[in-house]
């Protein structure tokens, strides 16, 4: 096309290799601590270190070219595509999705019903183990998590840095209610969402006033505190050792899982003995979980309550001046939000048999958080994508040994996590600043549903 | 009841901290009626404005409203008493569709008058309903201020507080806003209470109104009066009327 500008190609060249000079400059410098040297500990303990000088020019080396690679090649090409979109003139706004993306809930729990037995069908018991547990239960773990906070952070709109605190709360409530007075888990589970429910209405009374950067600080100290307390209070908790033993989960009191139980759910059935029953029950019941906790959402969502929420979120001096309650309607989103987080360390202790605090970071705080804001605030469907992928990935990492090849046989791609994950999160917010799902599903309608697309609408069609 | 004003403001005195920014006002606002204040910057209208609100409190003084004193109740209880604010700045809930951001003023015991409610703002507010299932962060500042007086109407005020309507608005969209203020006056008899830097448009629309200064009220009369009034005309009309 005559019109599109397209530069000297020499001079490209030229700036890219500028650029990926740069790059490599600043690869060097960031990465020579980090990777260049390595502490270990020799044979008499004196920790001792050691450089690893191939290991980070790979790392630079990787830098230059993927800078190079992008400045030449990807950036012109992603800006053609552009260029060549605006001349069409008509902006892609087709209304039919295809069959797939309509059907896409319906698919995605039907799968998730499946798994568990498409695994045992395709790996075998042994196996599946590692896809139940590792991936399956974890994953839908942290998607509860993140449902939860989507409730305080993506509607709300209240920065919640402590949400681990409530997980904690859950997890030792059942740890402890269940070792001291053998309570079941059936009972617990309701028992740790209250328990942690109340936590959170208690952290909410003191932030009432607070908004943004000075509700982030007090929620994150929220978390350190009952991390501490947990920590030193050890005639109750066992402070770092934490409560081993824990009693796992019943099938609803009829059978259990323990293999030494007369009521045991492998003789009832007449099964071999595996642990791969209780993963798969486990399963299930944080399927569930999820699901309880999508549906309380969505149906929050179009009550009055989760309308307050949202417009508490968008302007909190137009809520007061519409006669909406902010107090109650801040404890009560803390308090749900709280909630969910609780039946998560519940489920957390019950399929760990073992809790303490190393487990309740702030780290993981953060991961929750990234999680939410990674898949949209808001959205559903992104924050578990945005959780799959995160936790998913960081499984996939473990398993990742051709990466040695590249990396020399010292690599252990785990060690890695943080920084993909800091990688990945910049790459999503480079190309998709909202999150995965960025725009607003609106939930009321005069006659009948429109389109409301989260960039831009179209004129007149209201 | 003849002869005792919807809203009566006594001797209030409202404080930032120890910054006293009303001094001792005294308004009132017969039932029907609309009523402008006018003054300059930091005069102290919005404050006021915010003070019948209930936040900040009136430190003296007090807040009659429909025969009860509401100094003392917290902002959400005050809305309640079907006092709708359009707060300066529109303060609409940008990324809610225009529906949504007029579901959000309905109260929730008239929920029975919703849909001839919504139906009213769209036919004295067209464009609304042309764009009613977008977000009101893409509307125009008209449309905004459109949305934020249709919000603050959807709980069927017995007071309309107004702060502002014409701020950064064209001056034929203010005309527009201004007009759909008096019909609704006119037709409805609906109580008005305006807050507005653009004194001419205000005075010409109001039945009374009250000058500002210093976080005292200096000068009250019907609005014909104060336009004709040299001292005002020096002060907030000559210059500013183009």
């Amino acid at each position: 096309m005559a019109i599109s500008p397209v530069p000297a190609s020499d001079n490209l060249m030229g700036k890219a290799l500028k650029e990926a000079l740069f790059a490599g400059v600043i690869a060097f410098l960031m990465f020579l601590l980090f990777v260049g040297i390595e502490t270990y500990q020799d044979i008499n303990n004196a920790l001792v270190w050691r450089t690893r000088w191939t290991l980070l020019a790979v790392f630079v080396v990787i830098s230059v070219v993927g800078r190079f690679v992008t400045v030449a090649f990807i950036r012109p090409h992603l800006d053609n595509r552009k260029l060549n979109k605006a001349k069409e003139g008509i902006p892609d706004l087709s209304e039919d999705k295809g069959f797939l993306r309509k059907h896409f809930l319906k698919f995605a729990l039907i799968l998730m019903l499946a798994y568990p037995f498409l695994s045992l069908l395709i790996v075998g018991k042994q196996g599946s183990l590692k896809y139940v547990d590792n991936f399956g239960i974890q994953i839908l773990i942290y998607v509860m998590l993140a449902w939860g906070l989507n409730i305080v952070v993506g509607l709300a709109g209240l920065l919640d840095l402590g949400y681990v605190a409530f997980y904690a709360v859950g997890a030792y409530s059942y740890a402890l209610l269940s070792s001291h007075f053998g309570f079941s888990f059936w009972i617990l589970l309701p028992l740790s969402g209250i328990f942690a429910a109340l936590w959170g209405i208690m952290l909410g009374f003191p932030v009432l006033r607070l908004r943004g950067d000075y509700l982030a600080i007090v929620t994150l100290a929220f978390g350190e505190i009952i991390r501490l307390v947990l920590i030193n209070w050890t005639d109750v908790t066992m402070g770092t050792f934490g409560i081993a033993g824990i009693a796992k989960a019943s099938f609803f009191g009829i059978w259990s899982f323990d293999t030494g139980s007369p009521t045991s759910f492998v003789k009832a059935w007449g099964l071999s003995a595996s642990s791969v029953y209780y993963k798969i029950f486990l399963f299930y019941i944080i399927l569930a979980l999820c699901i309880l906790t999508a549906y309380v959402t969505i149906r929050l969502r179009r009550m009055p309550i989760g309308r307050a929420w949202e417009a508490l979120r968008e302007d909190e001096i137009a809520c007061r001046s519409l006669g909406i309650d902010t107090v109650t309607t801040k404890l009560t989103a803390f308090a749900t939000g709280a909630m969910f987080g609780g039946f998560a360390g519940a489920f957390f202790a019950a399929r760990q048999g073992f809790v303490s605090p190393e487990s309740f970071v702030f780290l993981e705080s953060a991961v929750i958080l990234a999680i939410v804001v990674l898949g949209g605030m808001g959205s559903l469907t992104g924050i578990a994508i945005a959780a799959a992928v995160m936790v998913g990935g960081t499984e996939i990492l473990r398993e990742m040994s051709f990466l040695k090849v590249v990396f020399g046989p010292d690599f252990t791609p785990e060690l890695y996590r943080m920084l993909l994950f800091g990688l990945a999160m910049i790459i999503v917010m480079l190309f998709k600043p909202r999150g995965f799902v960025g725009s607003r599903e609106p939930t009321a309608f005069l006659k009948e549903r429109k389109a409301v697309s989260g960039s831009f609408t179209k004129e007149g069609h209201g | 009841m003849a002869g005792e004003p919807l809203l009566k403001v006594q001797g209030v005195e409202t404080y930032y901290g120890n910054i006293r920014a009303l001094a001792g006002v005294d308004i009132s606002v017969d039932k029907g009626e609309i009523v402008s204040l006018i003054g300059a910057n930091g005069a102290g209208k919005s404050t006021l404005m915010m003070t019948i609100c209930g936040s900040p409190q009136a430190r003296v003084g007090s807040v009659i409203f429909d025969g009860e004193d509401i100094t003392r109740l917290p902002t959400h209880l005050i809305a309640r008493k079907r006092i709708a604010q359009s707060p300066e700045g529109r303060r609409i809930f940008p990324r809610m569709t225009v529906f949504e951001n007029l579901q959000m003023g309905a109260g929730l015991d008239n929920l029975k008058f919703f849909n001839e409610d919504v139906e009213k703002i769209f036919t004295l507010f067209p464009r609304l309903k042309e764009r009613q299932s977008q977000r009101g962060g893409t509307l125009s500042g008209g449309e905004q201020q459109m949305l934020s007086i249709g919000r603050a109407l959807m709980a069927r005020p017995k007071l309309l507080l107004l702060d502002e309507p014409s701020l950064g608005l064209a001056p034929l969209i203010v005309k527009g806003i201004f007009a759909a203020i008096k019909k609704l006056n006119q037709e409805e008899g609906l109580t008005v209470f305006l807050v507005e830097q653009n004194a001419f448009a205000a005075l010409k629309l109001s039945d009374r109104a009250y000058v500002m200064v210093n976080g005292k009220v200096t000068m009250s009369g019907s609005g014909k009066e104060l336009l004709a009034n040299p001292e005002v005309r020096a002060a907030y009309l000559e210059g500013g009327r183009h």
